[in-house]
């Protein structure tokens, strides 16, 4: 399996580089963390004992030995200390990530819902302008900016119709205006895909032939329209993580709600270095693993990639 | 001449179609008569250009007629494309964009930083869009703001344009390990979500509008890179590149004369739909504190501060969030209208 081996080479080389590029991003500082949380003269400490600090988190020494030590810490799992509050960045992300994991999968299954019922509404909903008004969701919601889509849910739901508490809530009524705010942008392109397959499955002439045969339209949309969009809603399943980690950091914020998006947000105000490389380098990894995973996935679903497999790794490496 | 096919023709219709001779207007008029589609409104595909002299014209002098290049577009191209609303309205909307962000002191006369009322006064005849929290007119704050907004989200587009195109149009004309090695570069830069990307380059280069401009510019490098590289690796493979090698022109001639002016133009439609989403994200850094400080009118920062009385004053975040959204709305459809859709 040439191909295989090819693409896993590649992700490990774009996992590095992923390393790499957030490591010199983030330790090429010109205000050094160490100084921004120690160097305030309430303080009081010395130059000396600066270094010292400094020569605990071993920033004393040369660049290149800093960074491949950093690189074999982090593959051993050791994710080194916020230098905020001195925790250990992977107890940080273990008490962040489930509350962040919950909300990330409740918004997903959300937009996935939202955007069929716009997708489906769009083309057979029952007048034409109720058609149309579905039809131009989409360009919309992509074009709202998703902390105002935050901040319009709390006014309307918290403060004019009083159903959710603003801050504070919890459970499951705590979740429902966060993922709320992520599901909507992200409803927007998994409705546009969707649509386009619609439409698509819809002038092929197969449809009037299995329309004479007698199959309904809920049999059609499953068996023709479903299979259609998957494989194009895949390709995007990179983007949609990316999106949905862009929405966290942003809804947590608005909502105060504990989680990963947070502790970015907190570790950026802070420049918390260590904390915010680990986020960067996590999240790289897991886009990186879920294109992969579509990659390989793409012959497996799709027969007419499978059928001239010889040429589907050529086809995929142009495209992508 | 003859051995151009119509595929090679309508890829090179931008560029390369100048040299080829122009059928006499006399003549192609009746030649489209004849065409029973030519009522149905062409959109991005222009009408298949048949060869000119298979129609004998009787009586007409078969001489070139040097028609402008101009008129002829606009005869393929129904005028309505242009007047419709789909076209017209992102227009208006952009250009009063840009009037405020060029001169905010036409459309608003006191300074936005200016205390001129009561504080948190509901939108009236006095004060359009409200007065905020210290008294402050949040209309002509948002005006002020629009030159922060726009202009960040123009340095932004321009960032990713010029270092993605860059990037891109190397790695496909060169090929080979260059192409490799960059390919593996932008991937990288896909593979960190933007956001996160965009704040690891601000805590770099330090908090402000510029640098937030720049950091959503670095993050739109990858598309760009990608698009400009499929185009130019489309491109370089087609009849008249190979043609204007083996006429004698050299790499970087070629490259100039012929690759970039037939691959750009799907990159310049993805610019204007960057104009939006940068505004977008730039705005989000100003909401999130990382944009420009507390005084200044950046629309993300206008929300942020609105935010605070979403119980008491609804004007204050309402309001600057429908002009960022009529703002970005309008750059879309417009980039929708360039790459040929239907103007909706």
């Amino acid at each position: 399996m040439p191909y295989v081996a090819r693409r896993l080479l590649q992700a490990l080389a774009v996992l590095v580089l992923a390393y790499t590029v957030a490591y010199v991003l983030l330790s090429a500082l010109p205000g050094d963390a160490v100084l921004a949380r120690y160097g305030s003269p309430e303080l009081g400490l010395s130059p000396e004992q600066l270094d010292a600090i400094r020569e605990s988190y071993g920033a004393d020494r040369p660049p290149l030995e800093r960074y491949v030590d950093s690189l074999l810490a982090f593959l051993r799992g050791d994710f080194g200390y916020s230098v905020n509050s001195g925790a250990a960045v992977s107890t940080l992300l273990a008490t962040a990530l489930p509350s962040s994991l919950t909300l990330a999968l409740a918004s997903l299954v959300v937009a996935v819902v939202l955007a069929v019922t716009i997708a489906f509404t769009a083309s057979y909903g029952g007048w034409g302008w109720l058609r149309r008004f579905f039809r131009g969701l989409p360009p919309l919601f992509v074009s709202l900016p998703v902390f105002w889509i935050g901040i319009m849910l709390i006014q309307v739901f918290s403060f004019k119709l009083g159903l959710v508490p603003a801050i504070g809530a919890t459970g499951l009524q705590g979740l429902i205006l966060p993922m709320l705010t992520i599901a909507i942008p992200i409803a927007a392109p998994l409705a546009q895909v969707l649509l386009r397959s619609i439409d698509e499955v819809r002038t092929q002439p197969f449809v009037t032939v299995v329309r004479a045969r007698g199959a309904s339209t809920t049999w059609l949309l499953w068996r023709n329209v479903a299979r259609n969009a998957l494989l194009p809603t895949l390709t995007m399943a990179g983007v949609l993580f990316g999106e949905l980690v862009g929405g966290a950091v942003v809804s947590e914020t608005v909502f105060a709600r504990a989680g990963i998006g947070q502790l970015t947000a907190q570790s950026v105000a802070t420049r918390d270095t260590p904390v915010l490389l680990v986020i960067v380098v996590l999240a790289a990894f897991t886009f990186v693993i879920i294109n992969l995973v579509v990659d390989l996935l793409y012959p497996v679903l799709d027969p007419r990639l499978r059928a001239k497999t010889a040429a589907a790794p050529k086809l995929q490496g142009a495209t992508r | 001449m003859s051995t151009i096919t119509p595929a090679a023709w309508d890829a090179g219709a931008t560029h390369d179609t100048a040299t080829i001779e122009l059928p006499a207007p006399e003549q192609a008029e009746p030649a489209q008569r004849d065409q029973p589609q030519r009522d149905q409104p062409q959109r991005d595909q222009p009408q298949p250009k048949r060869p000119q002299p298979e129609q004998p014209q009787q009586g007409q002098p078969t001489g070139r007629g040097g028609r402008p290049r101009a008129a002829r577009s606009t005869a393929r191209r129904p005028k309505s494309r242009f007047l419709s609303a789909g076209f017209l309205v992102p227009v208006a909307a952009i250009l009063i964009g840009l009037a405020w962000a060029i001169a905010p002191g036409l459309f608003a006369t006191g300074s936005p930083t200016e205390t001129v009322g009561p504080a948190l006064q509901a939108p009236s005849a006095q004060f359009w869009f409200g007065t905020d929290a210290t008294g402050r007119d949040l209309y002509t704050r948002v005006i002020f703001g629009a030159s922060e907004s726009i202009v960040g989200a123009l340095v932004a587009v321009l960032v990713g344009f010029a270092a993605g195109t860059t990037i891109g149009v190397l790695a496909g004309a060169v090929g080979g390990v260059l192409d490799e090695a960059l390919m593996r570069l932008v991937d990288v830069l896909l593979a960190i979500p933007a956001l996160l990307l965009s704040l690891s380059i601000v805590i770099l280069l330090g908090f402000g509008t510029t640098n937030a401009a720049i950091a959503v510019g670095v993050t739109s490098i990858a598309v760009f890179a990608r698009l400009a590289r499929s185009q130019v690796v489309s491109v370089r493979v087609s009849e008249y590149v190979e043609a204007a090698y083996g006429s004698g022109g050299t790499f970087w001639s070629v490259l100039w004369r012929h690759i970039l002016p037939n691959s750009l133009t799907p990159v310049v439609a993805l610019a204007a739909l960057q104009l939006g989403s940068a505004i977008l994200q730039i705005s989000t850094l100003g909401f999130l504190g990382y944009g420009a400080p507390p005084p200044t009118p950046e629309w993300g920062l206008l929300i942020a501060e609105g935010r605070n009385y979403v119980a008491t004053a609804w004007w204050l975040t309402v309001l600057p969030g429908l002009v960022v959204v009529a703002i970005v709305l309008a750059t879309n459809r417009l980039s929708h209208f360039i790459r040929g859709g239907d103007p909706a």
